[in-house]
């Protein structure tokens, strides 16, 4: 299987009583009041620093993803980030996985195909092109996207970047949304037709349905761990054994916050106030904003209403007295020792039968340092006992850059050392 | 409560199915709702003694139809839709009375065939923007802040018509929709340049405003008066944005005044 670093890059010296001060950490955070322009740029340099030495210590990809005004993550571009990651990556086996640029809120959306264009040719053909629909607060509160429409305007824009990189022609797009007369791609992606596209979701089934229907790789992205995960997955592979696609692994891709010390006992020590800090002020979201009226279309809203919604927020509700315990029990976080990690860990993968894996590294408030031991820590002693996982039904991961395909990154790190320590360096 | 009867309308070369609430005798009155769907409330009562009030529910807010919202893509496919269903009702020049986003679309209906609307009542309309009183998002705000700007008397028993019950998933689902229909056409921020069509206005227009009013507030009846050719301006006291729940005898009786022949 492969597993990828994600980072969100948060702000991680929000006040103490920042939630009690403050509606949400989204839309509307005073930036002024919170944050320093200074500090920003040593968090971005931070984040770019944590997924190249994850590179380096031989993750099999790394991503980012796109927010807006939201204080627990702030890459306004992906692809920014992206291009100094894929170039600073070069000669490595790792994937670089945009998750990504928002289609609905890029206009015209050609520019995302445009753009992991380049990153693709920067890279040497390593990108995974994620897809995003964009959340409520991104794309309707921040980006002013009608919400009625948000959706409707995201399948227009995959449907026109999908043929803008399989057309071989130049074409003209007529669509509700876009209308562009002469579609020519410059630059053309190396990986052809297209680079592997994974949709990122929340759960709902239209998203499933459109995965389903393109063959895309779904990406369930939550920051509730893999025991609320595993009800959303069930749900998934029924989809997909109703739809009569292959119930391959790698179809699937799952986000878990994951943290490794040398101990349990340190693991509780060291990042437990980072996980806090996470759970009480990045996820402080106004809950209107959430519920943001027309962007679920009525059934997805009629079903989360009655069915979602009440669980959720009982879950969101009793948070706030959780202790370090609970989030581990819970799920919501794996840590420990590399043995504890890779137990739970190993058992999450099965139940949830992800091929793609996504884990969190860095966490809120998370220092530099600590991210790079928990980088270090997660690379040595828990990846390579992943590596395998999956390989024995003879699954073929359909969703990872081909000129990776038969390749583990942390084979090229180790020779690269080993060819470094030779010329004596 | 006045007895109201319901006429179903196919328009829109047949993909919009319209569900007009229709009570009272007299000439005819249009009324065009809030974000928050229709409800039938004493205004609409007191002034069905007096008219034929039809009350069009705006497409997808009609129960066990929520579909009725795709066809119609942005306000001027809305109001051609209006037209047509005025041709249906045997309307000419029907006088038109909106309350909030209504409002908005009934200034519309006004300005884009001035011949289709006799007379124009604007309650606390939505449609136009100052930079010096912005109007929040009401459809994302928390109810405590809410209430301030859209009630006078915050604990107005009339506020459950548009606050929806936490405790049922039917009020939820009811208003989080209607609000998005809404949305369609006012999203993000309700300015789809009524501001440039307002001259076009033929029809007397009475502008009533909550003097209350918190999220449009009352310079904006200022603009309304400004920008429309013929229009008055009544302030209702102990109102602010919604006045027919608020002070539903003192706006009835403004507009009966006002469409007396």
């Amino acid at each position: 299987m492969k597993i990828s670093m994600f980072h969100l890059m948060p702000y991680r010296e929000l006040p103490a009583d920042f939630e009690k001060r403050y509606q949400s950490v989204w839309v509307d955070p005073p930036f002024w009041e919170l944050a320093d322009p200074a500090k920003v740029g040593q968090y971005y340099n931070w984040t770019l620093d944590e997924l190249i030495y994850g590179a380096k210590a031989g993750m099999d990809g790394i991503c980012v993803n796109e927010h807006h005004q939201n204080a627990y993550g702030f890459m306004p571009s992906p692809n920014l980030m992206g291009s100094v990651l894929a170039r600073a990556t070069n000669g490595l086996d790792c994937a670089v996985v945009q998750m990504g640029a928002t289609l609905p809120t890029t206009i015209p959306p050609i520019r995302v195909a445009e753009e992991y264009g380049m990153l693709d040719c920067i890279s040497g053909g390593r990108l995974v092109a994620g897809m995003p629909l964009g959340t409520p607060m991104d794309a309707n509160l921040c980006y002013g996207i009608t919400p009625i429409e948000h959706r409707e305007r995201y399948y227009e824009a995959h449907d026109l970047i999908m043929k803008a990189w399989k057309s071989r022609e130049i074409f003209a797009w007529n669509g509700k949304y876009f209308k562009l007369p002469m579609v020519n791609l410059w630059p053309r992606p190396i990986q052809q037709p297209h680079p592997p596209v994974w949709i990122p979701g929340s759960g709902s089934l239209s998203t499933w349905d459109f995965a389903a229907k393109h063959d895309h790789c779904y990406c369930f992205l939550s920051y509730y761990g893999n025991n609320l995960g595993k009800r959303v997955m069930d749900g998934f592979w029924e989809f997909v054994d109703k739809t009569g696609l292959d119930p391959n692994p790698y179809r699937a891709g799952f986000l878990q916050l994951v943290v490794v010390a040398e101990t349990d006992a340190k693991a509780e020590r060291e990042y437990y106030p980072h996980i806090r800090y996470f759970y009480d002020k990045c996820l402080h979201i106004l809950n209107e904003y959430q519920m943001v009226p027309g962007n679920q279309d009525y059934r997805s809203l009629a079903n989360s209403v009655k069915n979602l919604l009440p669980m959720q927020t009982d879950l969101i509700n009793s948070i706030g007295n959780w202790k370090y315990k609970d989030f581990i029990d819970n799920q919501f976080v794996i840590a420990g020792s590399p043995a504890t990690v890779r137990d739970q860990l190993m058992q999450a993968v099965k139940k949830l039968r992800v091929g793609n894996l996504m884990v969190l590294l860095q966490i809120g408030s998370m220092p530099h340092e600590l991210t790079l031991k928990n980088i270090d820590l997660f690379a040595r002693e828990v990846l390579p006992h992943f590596r395998n996982v999956w390989d024995e039904d003879g699954w073929e991961n359909k969703w990872w850059p081909k000129a990776l395909q038969g390749k583990v990154n942390a084979d090229r790190v180790a020779a690269l050392a080993r060819s470094e320590a030779r010329a004596g360096k | 409560m006045a007895a109201t009867s319901e006429k179903t309308l196919k328009l829109w070369d047949g993909k919009v199915t319209a569900h007009v609430k229709v009570a009272g005798a007299g000439p005819a009155l249009v009324y065009l709702h809030s974000g928050y769907g229709l409800v039938w409330d004493a205004t609409l009562d007191l002034l069905a003694r007096d008219f034929t009030v039809y009350a069009p529910e705006h497409p997808g807010t009609s129960a066990n139809d929520p579909d009725a919202i795709k066809p119609l893509d942005d306000v001027w496919d809305l109001v051609l839709h209006y037209y047509e269903m005025f041709d249906q009702l045997g309307l000419e020049a029907p006088a038109v009375m909106g309350h909030s986003f209504g409002g908005m679309v009934a200034a519309e209906l006004a300005a884009n065939n001035p011949r289709r609307v006799s007379r124009l009542v604007l309650v606390n309309a939505l449609g136009l923007w100052r930079d010096d009183a912005p109007i929040a998002n009401y459809m994302v705000m928390p109810e405590a802040q809410l209430e301030k700007l859209m009630f006078a008397d915050a604990h107005n028993p009339a506020r459950k018509h548009i606050f929806m019950n936490l405790e049922d998933p039917e009020s939820i689902i009811r208003v989080t929709w209607a609000l998005g229909c809404a949305g369609k056409f006012s999203w993000p921020i309700p300015d789809k340049g009524l501001r440039k069509r307002t001259h076009r206005i033929a029809a007397p227009t009475l502008i009533v405003w909550g003097k209350q009013d918190g999220l449009t507030k009352p310079v904006y009846a200022d603009e309304f008066k400004r920008l429309i050719p013929n229009a008055r301006i009544e302030l209702i006291d102990k109102a602010a944005h919604m006045t027919p729940l608020e002070q539903p005898a003192a706006l009835a009786r403004a507009v009966r005044e006002f469409l007396k022949p």
